[in-house]
């Protein structure tokens, strides 16, 4: 023991000396930082592992802090409700982010084709983007509403037997909460890859001319693999967006017909606020976490961590 | 027969491809505008038009009414005073939560990138990864959090919750312009004798004006987006426009009035619209800002 | 028949025309640079000529076809850019076989014309990497490479040794001279900044300056008879002496005069017939410059020694200015010391003041 400490004791003696130099200019510094850094321990790492704590308990209108273990999560895989939550955050996910990845693709590969009023395009496929999830979802609740929307617009021009009925059918309901998003998330993804294209050498494109390639064939086998950064940043954005979906739900079909577009989000926020089922909410919620960390991980691994290792 | 001696620049013949490229583009355009028109026109109809007309046609008897409607007399719930209460205190949680958020952001994001404080990697990296976490794993406790302090459903809660989540985006943009700046700036200011807040407020702040505006720009259409928050933290007294256009085009009583519903809509995105077309490129490189996260 | 042939082109840019009407031969094997600073277009022209940039006026032939109106790959030219351009993602294999691949070219002569252009280039060991983990002077060898395995009769190179260091630079140079003279035939026409790139690499140099071709000639041409002040000015290191004066007839023939300094002219071959008392500027080259016991031009003191190894750029003044002379290594002055010049007219070159052309 004597002899593990002595070290500990020069360690501890000559530290003091030096950080406190260091302190000095740095502390300003420091003390700026400081209420960010009490937020991020309080807020972004105490309330995470107080939901998580709340998951393990039996609380319903009131918090609990007892002990029932894994309960909730049982009770929440048997849950009817949050199962159509999962299974339709699925259907939406990856609708959702492959579609708007091959729309935003191609639409950035046309806007690049030297078109004329390239900034009008630019410009009309990128403005749903700053509209609230709640604007989207009432104008496409709107659109899509079979009495009054498209259905009757396709009949009275004389298709009497066309139904678009997807916003009331359970099975399609969800589909068309596709849809608006992706009326929402396109242009995003076309911004991003646009922004990638235009970062092409211009002489990869004079060479490719000189070898007589097609210019599909460039943008698939040259330009798409040079594009894998952007296409990766505008999937985690997408992701992102997809755990978070909620507002637009709300505002599209409340979750209906019947329980045909339930999502996470939406699953935890009924819970916690209106069923009063404080520990199911903060169960689903943790779930939700450990899939985020789940996408995230390969991505942090990807770019972080496995460069170091060896030259990508 | 007389053969065409090649010469001068290539005939430009409209090909079969550029055809494509534009029927593609305007059909597309055609996806994208489709709802804001028929948003409009709708908006514009009184509702006997609506029910039997075209939902595409321009409107036959023009009014303004159901704008007017939503503005002042909209039902929202309970009370029926119209679109107009939102927007005001969109308008009171917006500015003061825009000013500190940035604020915030510039701070940290300059203590970050040019002071080496012992900690601040690890702090910054949780801070990223805070901004890819679902907001609903944070709510409830934050609501217990607040009420133990007594401020929950109040507009400083609500401006709270604001800065506390803009914080990694803000920090982020900020941080990163920093980083750019050429270094030897900041030397040459701790030569001279600046200290923390005096390189801040002297040479950093003045040289920031074009990430304000590309910060100003994010944090204004996404506080003014934002449904969740409001919902959960504002109050009653205090809920923002989005929520209240959700309550309106929700409720319950009487027959729905589609055109009163689509007027509060355009209203609602009236300020996020007009941020967008004014602020043109800016706004693709706050996006672009945005989207380097990590 | 030339093997590259421009004809009265113009290029026209959005608020721009430029070219106005510029025609230029190109002779079968020949090696020509496009000299000039940069913005003198020299890039442009090299670009209509390989159809990457639309002309508005005029025609283009290579190899007896017109090919004005042709893409750039049926135009039978390969080209070799300043990023190199390899494609990023495709091995060093892939990048030299995907234009012929392309083409349709057979399996097997694809292989053979990608084998022969690695060992020409000494590249067979780098053929499976991929661009990224190659050097600059490698990178460029693969661009070189594919650009060989089209086996056109015109090579373009656009600046392509501009990225690379010195010492690169030097030996990639001479690379690219063995292989136009292994190549025999090839044409080859090559766009640069850099004087000691013409100097070296050119039969003929075109020199360009703000769209405009200055002169056409032999490396020895440019260096010696410069057409104008600007090719005098731009071509050569350190810079040619300028020195204002005047002629004047004494009778016993032309003399150049400035103050102090005076010059018979006889020996000084004349492109046009000089008027008596006309401005002129002398132009002389700093090796011309003879430190003389005896010198035609007295009176000099030294300003500024600069010794380069192999030689030696004094940097000296009288009443009438400065001037640089370069001698050889091992001579010994410092600054303040006197001496005389001898300077002979028959290495000279006259220019009118007010056009700038040669007299």
């Amino acid at each position: 023991m004597a002899i593990v400490s002595i070290p500990n004791a020069v360690a501890t003696s000559e530290r003091p000396a030096k950080s406190r130099r260091i302190n000095r200019t740095r502390l300003p510094a420091a003390l700026a930082l400081l209420p960010t850094a009490l937020i991020v321990l309080v807020v972004y790492i105490g309330c995470m592992l107080w939901t998580v704590r709340l998951s393990f308990t039996s609380s319903t209108l009131l918090p609990k802090l007892d002990w029932v273990g894994f309960a909730q999560y049982s009770r929440l895989f048997m849950n009817d409700r949050f199962l159509v939550s999962a299974e339709n955050i699925l259907i939406f996910g990856v609708l959702f982010i492959s579609g708007c990845l091959i729309l935003g693709f191609l639409l950035a590969v046309f806007i690049d084709q030297n078109v004329r009023a390239e900034g009008v395009f630019r410009t009309i496929f990128l403005y749903p983007y700053s509209m609230s999830f709640v604007v989207t979802g009432v104008a496409w609740q709107w659109f899509l509403n079979p009495g009054l929307g498209l259905e009757k617009l396709v009949r009275d021009m004389g298709f009497e037997s066309f139904t678009f009925d997807w916003l009331v059918n359970q099975q399609m309901a969800i589909y068309t909460i596709v849809i608006a998003g992706l009326w929402h998330g396109a242009g995003l993804t076309m911004a991003i890859l646009l922004a990638g294209l235009r970062g092409v050498d211009a002489e990869l494109w004079k060479a490719s001319r000189i070898d007589g390639i097609p210019v599909w064939r460039v943008y698939l086998s040259i330009v798409l693999p040079l594009l894998r950064p952007m296409v990766v940043t505008a999937t985690v954005l997408l992701a992102v967006g997809v755990v978070k979906l909620y507002d637009l739900v709300v505002a599209m079909t409340l979750g209906g017909p019947g329980i045909a577009t339930e999502v996470p989000a939406k699953f935890v926020m009924d819970h916690l606020f209106e069923r009063n089922n404080i520990a199911l909410g903060t169960a689903a919620a943790t779930v939700m976490l450990i899939t985020v960390v789940a996408i995230l991980a390969p991505w942090v691994y990807a770019k972080y961590i496995r460069p170091q290792g060896r030259p990508a | 027969m007389t053969t065409v001696i090649p010469q001068g620049s290539r005939p430009r013949r409209l090909t079969a491809g550029r055809i494509g490229i534009y029927a593609f583009l305007i059909t597309a355009a055609l996806f994208f505008t489709l709802p804001l028109w028929i948003m409009i026109v709708t908006s514009l109809k009184p509702m006997d038009e609506i029910r039997l007309g075209n939902i595409l046609a321009w409107p036959a008897n023009l009014t303004f009414d159901a704008w007017v409607k939503a503005w002042s007399s909209a039902c929202t719930g309970l009370e029926c005073n119209g679109i107009s209460v939102g927007f005001w205190n969109s308008v009171r949680i917006l500015i003061p939560s825009v000013i500190l958020s940035i604020a915030a952001g510039a701070i940290n994001g300059y203590a970050l990138s040019l002071w080496r404080v012992r900690g601040a990697n690890l702090l910054f990296g949780i801070l990223l990864l805070g901004a890819f976490i679902p907001y609903q794993v944070f709510l409830y406790p934050l609501v217990r959090i607040f009420s133990t302090t007594g401020i929950y459903n109040s507009l400083l809660c609500i401006i709270i919750v604001h800065v506390i989540f803009g914080l990694p985006t803000m920090t982020l943009l900020f941080r990163n312009y920093y980083t750019g700046l050429p270094i030897e700036l900041f030397k040459a200011a701790r030569i001279d004798g600046g200290g923390f807040w005096t390189i801040f407020f002297r040479v950093m702040l003045p040289m920031s004006t074009p990430m304000i505006v590309v910060a100003a720009i994010l944090q204004v259409t996404g506080i003014w987006n934002d449904f969740i928050f409001g919902l959960t933290f504002a109050g009653r007294e205090n809920l923002p426009m989005t929520v209240q256009l959700n309550n309106i085009v929700h409720s319950t009583q009487g027959e729905r009035a589609y055109n009163v519903d689509m007027a509060a809509t355009m209203l609602a995105a009236l300020v996020p619209l007009v941020v967008y077309f004014v602020s043109g490129r800016w706004f693709v490189r706050g996006i672009a800002a945005g989207a380097v996260k990590g | 028949m030339s093997a590259v042939s421009v004809r009265d082109i113009s290029v026209a840019f959005e608020t721009v025309r430029v070219f106005n009407g510029l025609s230029l031969d190109f002779e079968a094997g020949e090696f020509i640079v496009l000299l000039g600073p940069s913005g003198c277009g020299k890039s442009t022209l090299l670009n209509a000529i390989a159809g990457l940039m639309d002309i508005s006026e005029g025609q283009i032939w290579i190899g007896g076809q017109n090919v004005t109106w042709e893409e750039p790959k049926d135009r039978g030219i390969a080209m070799v850019f300043q990023s190199y351009a390899l494609y990023p993602r495709m091995s060093v294999r892939e990048n030299m076989s995907f234009g012929l691949k392309m083409a349709k070219t057979p399996k097997p002569e694809i292989e053979k014309r990608v084998k022969q252009a690695a060992e020409l280039l000494q590249i067979t060991h780098l053929l499976d990497r991929r661009p990224d983990q190659l050097s600059g002077g490698q990178r460029q060898r693969v661009a070189i490479g594919r650009a060989l395995v089209r086996d056109a009769a015109v090579f373009l190179f656009d600046e392509p040794l501009s990225n690379l260091d010195a010492q690169l630079r030097n030996e990639l140079r001479v690379e690219i001279k063995r292989l136009h003279a292994r190549l025999g035939k090839t044409t080859m026409i090559y766009v640069t900044h850099d004087q000691i790139e013409a100097m070296t690499l050119a039969d003929r140099i075109v020199v360009m300056k703000d769209q405009l071709i200055q002169q056409v000639g032999s490396p020895s041409e440019i260096y010696h008879r410069p057409a104008n002040m600007f090719v005098a000015g731009f071509v050569g290191s350190p810079q040619m002496n300028f020195i204002k004066g005047r002629i004047e007839d004494t009778g016993s023939g032309p003399i150049f005069v400035s103050g102090q300094r005076r010059l018979p002219l006889h020996g000084y071959t004349f492109t046009s017939t000089p008027t008596s008392n006309q401005d002129v500027v002398l132009g002389v080259r700093p090796e011309h410059l003879r430190i003389v016991e005896l010198g035609a031009w007295p009176e000099f003191s030294v300003d500024v020694v600069e010794p380069m190894g192999a030689d030696t750029v004094i940097w000296c003044r009288d009443r009438e200015g400065s001037l640089q002379v370069r001698t050889s290594g091992d001579i010994r002055l410092s600054p303040g010391e006197q001496l005389n010049l001898g300077i002979d007219a028959a290495q000279v070159s006259l220019f009118a003041a007010d056009s700038g052309e040669r007299l």
